[in-house]
C-alpha cells in the first residue's frame, strides 16, 4: 500500500480558526497568570510549577515517544509519528514557562533561603546540590539536551521526507540509544529538582519514576487527542482500527505504570514508617487533601482503567478522545497534588489556578498549527511508512 | 495398516509468505468455507481479521480467574491476620490493607494466566486428548520450518475434495494433498496416562529441579550480600572465633561478681539461711503481684495454686507438701527463700529461672496465702 503523495505533499494547514482560537486561549491564559503574579505572586508561583512541570511534560514526553519508535522499531506509529514530533518543539518554549519561577525562587524553595540552610544541618548537607546557581544551571543544561535531541531527530525525519534516505532512519536509532539513557537522568532531575525539592528534607529515590510514568501519559494523550482529531477531519491517511487500539494499549499500560509505581512508593515509606518519610503522606492526608489523595486514584486509575480495559474500548475513538482528555485532566491533578500541599497546609482552590492550563492548551494549538504549516504531517520518506499504514494486529 | 481404514480429515495446501497466506484465508471464509485453520511458524499479524474470526471469549474467563484470584487471596490473608494467627507486625493494625496489595496482585495475575492456559488445554485442545491428526504430517513438518498452510477439514459441510483441491490450487495453494487419521491413534486419553510417559515426565521434572538447583544454589551460586550472614558472633554448638581457646561462653573474670549475682553465703546452711537472711522487700501492691505471677508459674505446679500441696501432680511425683503447715508459717521469711535458692531433698533450686528480688517476692506472696488459709477473727474487720 502506498499513500498519494501530492504535489504538495502532505502538509495541511490547520483551519485559521484553531490558530485563533489557539493565540485567544494563549493570551487569556498570560493574562490569568500575569494577574495571578500582581495579586498573589507566591500562589501563583506554585501553579506556575504546574504548568512548567506539564508542559515538560507533554514536551519531553513526546520526544521521547518518537526515541521509543526509533529504538522499538516500531511499525504502527510511524504514521501518526509527526504529531509527536510537533509536540516534541514545545521543549524549545520551556524556558518562557519557567522563567517567571527564577523570579520567584525564593518563595517556592525554602533551599534558597541562605541563614536557614546554613542552620540546618539536613539542608546544609544538601546544599552542595540545591543551590541557587546549580539549579539554573541544571535547567539550562536539561533544556539544552533535549532541544538538542528534539532538533536532531526531527532535522533526520523531515530530511527524510525528500531524499528518502534510509540511513537516516539509522541514524535515528541511534540517536535514540543515547537519547534514553540521557533522558532517563535528565527528567528525573527534572522531577527532583522542580517538586521534589519543594520538601527538601524529604526524599523518595522512585520519585523520578513516578514523574515519569505520568510524564508518558500526558505526552501519549495528547498525541492521541490530536491524532484523533485529524483523523477525523481527514487530515491524516485512513488509518485502521488497530493503529489506534496500539495507542490505546499503550495508554492503558501506562496508566497501570502510573499506579504501580505510586502504589510502591506509598507501600515502601509506609512500611518503614519512618518519621521523616511518611511526612509527605501525612501532609497530603489531612486537612481536606485526603479527599484530593482519593479522587486522584479514582481520576488517574480506577476510571481509566476500567473505561480502556476491554479490548473494543481502545479501539473506540470516540471513548479514547475522551479519555485521552481525561487523561491530561488526571495528570493535572497529579502535579497540583504534588506541588500544591507545599504552598498550603489545607485544601485550597483559586482561579490562578487556570491560567497555565488555558495557556499551554492555546499554545499547543499554536505550535502545532505553526508546525503543519511547515511541515508534512506524515513522514512521507520513512521506509517503514507502508507497513505502518497497513498495520493490523 | 491397509489404507481404506483410514479417513480424510483435510485437505491441506502450503503457501509461500505471509501476505499470501493472509490472502488465502480471507478468500477461504469468502468462500463459506467454516470448519478450516490457517497454521503459521509464527503469529501474522490481521490473520484473525482474515479468517473472519469473532473476538476470542477467553477474556471473559480471565477476568472470572482474575477476580477469583483478587478475592481469595485478600479473604486468606485477612483470615490469616485476623483469626488464623493475629501478630503485629511493626505496629500496624492486624489488618493491613496496603500489605495485601502486592500478594494479592501477583495471585490475581497468577491465577487468571495460568487458569487461562488451563481453560484452552481443556476447551480448545480437548485436554486429555493429546493427538491430533495434523501431528507428525509433512504438512505440519514444512508449517514448523518456513511454509504456511492452510487445512480445510472434511468434515466441512461444503467440503468435495475435487472442488476443494480446485479451490486451493485458485487461490495459489501448493503441494496440495490431503490428510488422513485413524481413529485408534485420536483415541483418547490412552497415551496421557501411559506409565512410560508419566515415568518420563517425572523423570524430567527431576532433572529440571536438580538442575535448577545445583546451577543456581551451586554452581552459580553468588553471595546477594554477605553483611547479614557473616557476622563476628557466637553460633550454637561452633567453636568460637574470637577467642583462642575456641570458647564461647566465657567464665567469668577471676575475683570478681556479675551485677545481680552476689555469691549466696548459706549454701547448705538452712538454719543459718533463717536467721540471717531480711526479706529486703516490702509487701507492696507491685511486689505482690509479681510474686503471684512467679509463683503460678514455678511453684503451683507442684504445690498447687493456694500452696495446699493439692496440685494435678498428686499421685505422680513425691508428694509436694502443703505450705500451710505449721512449720513453714512459723519459719522465717529467709528459710523459705533458702528452700526456692537451693531446693530441698527432691524440690529442685529455683536459683537460675527465679532472680534474686523474685525469689523475694515469692515469698511474700506466700505469706499472703498462708494468712489467707488461716485467717483470725480480726483479719475480717
Ligand atoms: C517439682 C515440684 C516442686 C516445685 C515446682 C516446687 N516445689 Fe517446693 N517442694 C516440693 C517437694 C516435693 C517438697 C518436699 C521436699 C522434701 O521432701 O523435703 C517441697 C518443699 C517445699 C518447701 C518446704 C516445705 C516443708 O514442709 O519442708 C517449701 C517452703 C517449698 N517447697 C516452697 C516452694 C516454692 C516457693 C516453690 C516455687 C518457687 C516451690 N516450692 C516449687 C516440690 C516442688
Amino acid at each position: 500500500m502506498s499513500i498519494p503523495v501530492s504535489a504538495e505533499g502532505w502538509r495541511k494547514e490547520l483551519p485559521a480558526s484553531v490558530t485563533r482560537l489557539g493565540w485567544i486561549l494563549l493570551i487569556a491564559g498570560v493574562a490569568i497568570a500575569a494577574l495571578g503574579y500582581i495579586v498573589d505572586a507566591r500562589r501563583m508561583a506554585f501553579d506556575n510549577i504546574i504548568g512548567y512541570l506539564f508542559l515538560a511534560s507533554v514536551a519531553a514526553g513526546s520526544v521521547f515517544l518518537v526515541a521509543l519508535e526509533y529504538i522499538g522499531g516500531a511499525v504502527w506509529s510511524v504514521p501518526t509519528r509527526r504529531v509527536n514530533e510537533f509536540l516534541g518543539a514545545l521543549v524549545l518554549l520551556l524556558p518562557l514557562i519557567a522563567l517567571p519561577i527564577f523570579f520567584h525562587l525564593h518563595d517556592v524553595y525554602h533551599w534558597t533561603h541562605e541563614e536557614v540552610v546554613s542552620a540546618d544541618k539536613l539542608l546544609a548537607g544538601k546544599s552542595p546540590y540545591l543551590n541557587v546557581n546549580f539549579f539554573v544551571l541544571r535547567f539550562v543544561v536539561i533544556f539544552a539536551v533535549w532541544s538538542l535531541f528534539h532538533f536532531l531527530f526531527t532535522r533526520n525525519s523531515t530530511k527524510q521526507d525528500t531524499t528518502k534516505d534510509q540511513k537516516l532512519t539509522t541514524i535515528n536509532i541511534r540517536l535514540a540509544a543515547v537519547f534514553m539513557p540521557v533522558f532517563a537522568i535528565s527528567l528525573t532531575l527534572t522531577a527532583v529538582d522542580w517538586a521534589m525539592s519543594l520538601e527538601p528534607h524529604w526524599s523518595s529515590t522512585i520519585f523520578g519514576v513516578y514523574y515519569f510514568s505520568g510524564t508518558v501519559l500526558a505526552a501519549l494523550s495528547a498525541a492521541t487527542y490530536i491524532i484523533i482529531k485529524l483523523h477525523e477531519y481527514g487530515y491524516l491517511p485512513k488509518l485502521q482500527r488497530d493503529s489506534f487500539y496500539s495507542l490505546g494499549a499503550l495508554m492503558f499500560a501506562f496508566i497501570n505504570f502510573w499506579a504501580y509505581i505510586a502504589f510502591s512508593q506509598f507501600l515502601l515509606i509506609w512500611y518503614a514508617d519512618l518519621p521523616e518519610e511518611t511526612v509527605w503522606f501525612m501532609s497530603r492526608w489531612r486537612n481536606g487533601w485526603e479527599y484530593v489523595s482519593i479522587l486522584l486514584i479514582v481520576v488517574h486509575f480506577a476510571i481509566p482503567y476500567f473505561a480502556l480495559l476491554t479490548q473494543d474500548s481502545k479501539m473506540d475513538l470516540k471513548r479514547l478522545k475522551l479519555m485521552a482528555i481525561w487523561i491530561l485532566f488526571a495528570h493535572l491533578l497529579d502535579l497540583y497534588w504534588l506541588v500544591m500541599p507545599t504552598y498550603s497546609e489545607s485544601v485550597s482552590f483559586s482561579w490562578t489556578e487556570f491560567g497555565f492550563p488555558i495557556l499551554l492548551v492555546g499554545l499547543v494549538m499554536v505550535v502545532l498549527s505553526f508546525k503543519m504549516k511547515r511541515n508534512n504531517l506524515v513522514p512521507v520518506g520513512d521506509p517503514k511508512l507502508a507497513r505502518g499504514l497497513s498495520f493490523r494486529l | 495398516m491397509p489404507m481404506n481404514e483410514k479417513q480424510q480429515f483435510s485437505l491441506t495446501a502450503l503457501f509461500d509468505t505471509p501476505d499470501e497466506i493472509i490472502h488465502a484465508a480471507h478468500e477461504t471464509s469468502s468462500a463459506g468455507y467454516t470448519r478450516y485453520d490457517v497454521h503459521t511458524p509464527y503469529p501474522v499479524h490481521g490473520m484473525d481479521k482474515a479468517m473472519g474470526l469473532r473476538q476470542s471469549r477467553l477474556g471473559i474467563f480471565v477476568l472470572v480467574f482474575g477476580l477469583l484470584g483478587a478475592v481469595s487471596s485478600v479473604l486468606f490473608m485477612s483470615w490469616v491476620t485476623l483469626v488464623d494467627y493475629p501478630l503485629v507486625i511493626g505496629g500496624k493494625p492486624f489488618w493491613s490493607w496496603p500489605a495485601f496489595v502486592p500478594v494479592a496482585f501477583e495471585i490475581t495475575v497468577l491465577l487468571a494466566a495460568v487458569l487461562l492456559v488451563v481453560t484452552m488445554i481443556v476447551l480448545y485442545f480437548k485436554f486429555p486428548n493429546i493427538s491430533h491428526p495434523l501431528h507428525d504430517t509433512p504438512y505440519m513438518k514444512r508449517i514448523s520450518s518456513d511454509k504456511f498452510g492452510i487445512s480445510i477439514q472434511a468434515d466441512d459441510p461444503k467440503f468435495n475434495e475435487r472442488e476443494v483441491r480446485a479451490f486451493l490450487k485458485k487461490i495459489g495453494g501448493k503441494e496440495i494433498g490431503p490428510v488422513y487419521f485413524d481413529l485408534e491413534d485420536l483415541d483418547h486419553g490412552q497415551t496421557m496416562f501411559d506409565p512410560k510417559f508419566l515415568g518420563v515426565l517425572a523423570l524430567t521434572a527431576i532433572l529440571v529441579a536438580g538442575a535448577t538447583y545445583s546451577v543456581f544454589n551451586q554452581i552459580l551460586f553468588l553471595e546477594p550480600f554477605s553483611w547479614m550472614s557473616t557476622q563476628a558472633k557466637q553460633k550454637a554448638q561452633r567453636p568460637s572465633e574470637l577467642f583462642k581457646d575456641g570458647i564461647g561462653m566465657r567464665p567469668p573474670v577471676e575475683g570478681t561478681v556479675a551485677r545481680g549475682f552476689l555469691p549466696y553465703p548459706f549454701k547448705g546452711k538452712p538454719d543459718e539461711a533463717g536467721k540471717n537472711l531480711v526479706n529486703p522487700l516490702f509487701a507492696t501492691k507491685e511486689v505482690i503481684e509479681r510474686g503471684k505471677a512467679r509463683y503460678l508459674t514455678y511453684c503451683s505446679p507442684c504445690h498447687g495454686n493456694f500452696a495446699r500441696g493439692d496440685s494435678r501432680l498428686r499421685g505422680q511425683f513425691p508428694n509436694p507438701p502443703t505450705l500451710h503447715s505449721d512449720k513453714v508459717r512459723n519459719w522465717p521469711d529467709g528459710s523459705i527463700y533458702h528452700v526456692i535458692t537451693e531446693g530441698q531433698n527432691v524440690m529442685p533450686s529455683y536459683a537460675s529461672q527465679i532472680s534474686r528480688d523474685d525469689r523475694w517476692a515469692t515469698v511474700l506472696y506466700l505469706r499472703v496465702l498462708q494468712r489467707a488459709h488461716n485467717a483470725k477473727e480480726s483479719d475480717l474487720k
